[in-house]
């Protein structure tokens, strides 16, 4: 029977598309996705760490190793979603091709935000792996990153295609890139903690979705803390809930009249 | 449900804003037969050819595919139908295999079958050798060919064609022409827009002009031809003053005329007016009965 909401042969069908163009162009995206972290890590934890020997507890480069998980995560997530699927709709015309056939514009963006949370929960975990070579200890609540990466990929991936579809151009982008996704990576923690900043930075930043990202990686890494942590994963789930639906509603209005 | 018709529109209209695209507009394509959506462009067909998919919602009217009432029960007739684009939208940077098992995946082919799908489909569109070939590297033609393979890897029982040819050389054209044909005669059912008269002419069963998002003429095209232009048109060459002229003289006696550039025609057999003696044709329908000449 077809003609079901989400069906399973639908998202698999977008799914496969996503992985089978992902083999013609994995090595560059694995390549920014990874080695812009990194050179994060390596200039901030290694520059500053200079400076700053230790920061709310921590030796610097874990902190900011930790906390470079949410920037690689941002970076695999959101900016794929913008321009990949602003450039599939209106360039390359892809999603009229897979409209023609039986999927639906919900199946269509579930999948697209499937597809770039996994990568991002892939690609948001490399900076952990550095920051290991480089002395941070492994601790088993790490495993469980990718999965935190996973969750806030989603959020991000569903924001990105939630935004590609409300821009009418591509400059669209450098607005969003620059007055909104810029404030909200530097205002997460990432490499320094909320606590330096004033209080109404302090209280915008408890908004942030990546800040919740940062401080579950963190305590994945440095030890798990209880309730807190169940609070920055409901932020987490309820951020990727509200942009996947968001998204399935605004990129419906921009491919079908 | 109308069980021996393939599409069945009622009333159809499409609004944008405040224009209006489709203007109640009437189609029927009984299964096994092609049928073509003749127009200028901005005639309403491409937007046709989205409600069709579900891709533009109807204001007005009913929509039934294969049954299947639009836009509701969209999904399950897009399942049994194939769509060409006007526009090439393959995955340029895949192989031709890859846009084809991609497309199989999409339509739901499973696991046993999607192997001799893609072979059936690379067979039909002549794209066997070029299976390994990246999209970016084929001719003009050879893509059109693998959209059309697309569209009929999962052997839908309704094709939807839009400008299938357009912009393609003749020799090309020819080519997908034959193919279009083998589907027909196989008895797929095909929904096929043009704004070639002679596409039209060759591979549609039954023609729909369409005009201003309406109907405004729906038959064979030979009786087409005979209901509007009669069987032979006298076309008459000269300056731009013997060509007014001769305009007159026509119109006086009650023949219907066009001008076609460089010459005019007087249609209904030439009304004794002397000049070059030809078969009247679509072309002359068209746009005796729009005013507009086709692109």
């Amino acid at each position: 029977m077809i003609g079901g909401r989400l069906e399973r042969s639908a998202i698999s069908g977008v799914l496969v598309r996503e992985i089978v163009n992902f083999s013609s162009f994995w090595k560059s995206t694995t390549f920014s996705s990874t080695v812009q972290p990194t050179i994060y890590l390596l200039a901030f934890g290694f520059g500053f760490g200079s400076l700053v020997s230790q920061v709310a507890g921590y030796d610097y480069v874990d902190f900011v190793a930790t906390g470079t998980v949410a920037t690689g995560v941002l970076f695999a997530s959101v900016f794929p979603a913008m321009f990949g699927v602003f450039v599939k709709y209106q360039f390359q015309r892809t999603y009229d091709a897979i409209l023609a056939a039986p999927v639906d514009v919900e199946e269509l963006a579930t999948a697209e935000t499937l597809w770039i949370a996994t990568r991002a929960g892939v690609y948001g975990s490399v900076p952990i792996l550095v920051g290991i070579i480089f002395g941070l200890d492994p601790a088993w609540g790490m495993l469980t990153i990718p999965f935190i990466g996973f969750i806030a990929g989603f959020g991000w991936g569903a924001c990105g295609i939630l935004i590609a579809a409300i821009v009418k151009s591509i400059d669209g982008f450098s607005y969003v890139s620059s007055a909104i996704l810029t404030p909200l990576f530097l205002v997460a923690g990432t490499f320094f903690p909320l606590t330096q900043l004033p209080e109404w930075a302090q209280v915008l930043g408890k908004f942030n979705p990546l800040y919740h990202c940062v401080q579950l990686v963190r305590d994945a890494s440095f030890g798990w803390s209880w309730p807190a942590d169940l609070g920055h994963l409901a932020v987490l789930v309820g951020f990727g809930l509200v942009m996947w639906r968001l998204s399935i509603w605004r990129l419906a209005k921009r491919l079908i009249d | 449900m109308s069980e021996d018709l393939a599409i069945r529109l009622r009333g159809v209209v499409k609004r944008y804003g405040t224009i209006t695209a489709v203007d109640g507009f009437d189609l029927d394509v009984p299964e096994g037969t092609c049928v073509g959506l003749l127009g200028p462009n901005g005639a309403g067909k491409t937007t046709t050819m989205k409600m069709l998919t579900a891709q533009a919602i109807a204001d007005e009217g009913e929509l039934e595919v294969l049954g299947h009432v639009l836009p509701g029960d969209s999904k399950a007739a897009r399942a049994k139908s194939g769509v060409v684009p006007q526009l090439d939208n393959l995955d340029v940077t895949l192989t031709v295999e890859q846009n084809l098992l991609v497309f199989a995946h999409l339509y739901r082919i499973g696991r046993h079958d999607r192997k001799a799908a893609i072979e059936w489909a690379l067979a039909l569109a002549n794209l066997a050798d070029r299976r390994d070939t990246r999209v970016d590297k084929l001719s003009g033609g050879m893509r059109r060919r693998l959209l059309i393979a697309r569209a009929l890897v999962h052997r839908p029982r309704l094709i939807l064609l839009d400008e299938p040819t357009v912009g393609l050389d003749p020799q090309v054209r020819q080519e997908l022409w034959a193919l279009i044909d083998g589907l027909r005669s196989e008895g797929t059912s095909i929904l096929m827009s043009t704004h070639y008269i002679e596409e039209a002419q060759r591979l549609a069963d039954t023609v729909t002009i369409m005009s201003h998002g309406k109907e405004v003429a729906s038959g064979p095209p030979a009786a087409l031809v005979a209901e509007y232009a009669g069987t032979e048109a006298v076309e008459v060459y000269g300056p731009p003053a013997r060509l007014t002229e001769v305009e007159a003289a026509a119109r006086a006696s009650g023949a219907r005329t066009r001008r076609t550039g460089t010459s005019i025609s007087i249609l209904g057999n030439g009304h004794g007016l002397d000049g070059e003696r030809r078969a009247a044709n679509l072309e002359d329908v068209f746009v005796l009965l729009t005013g507009e000449e086709i692109s």
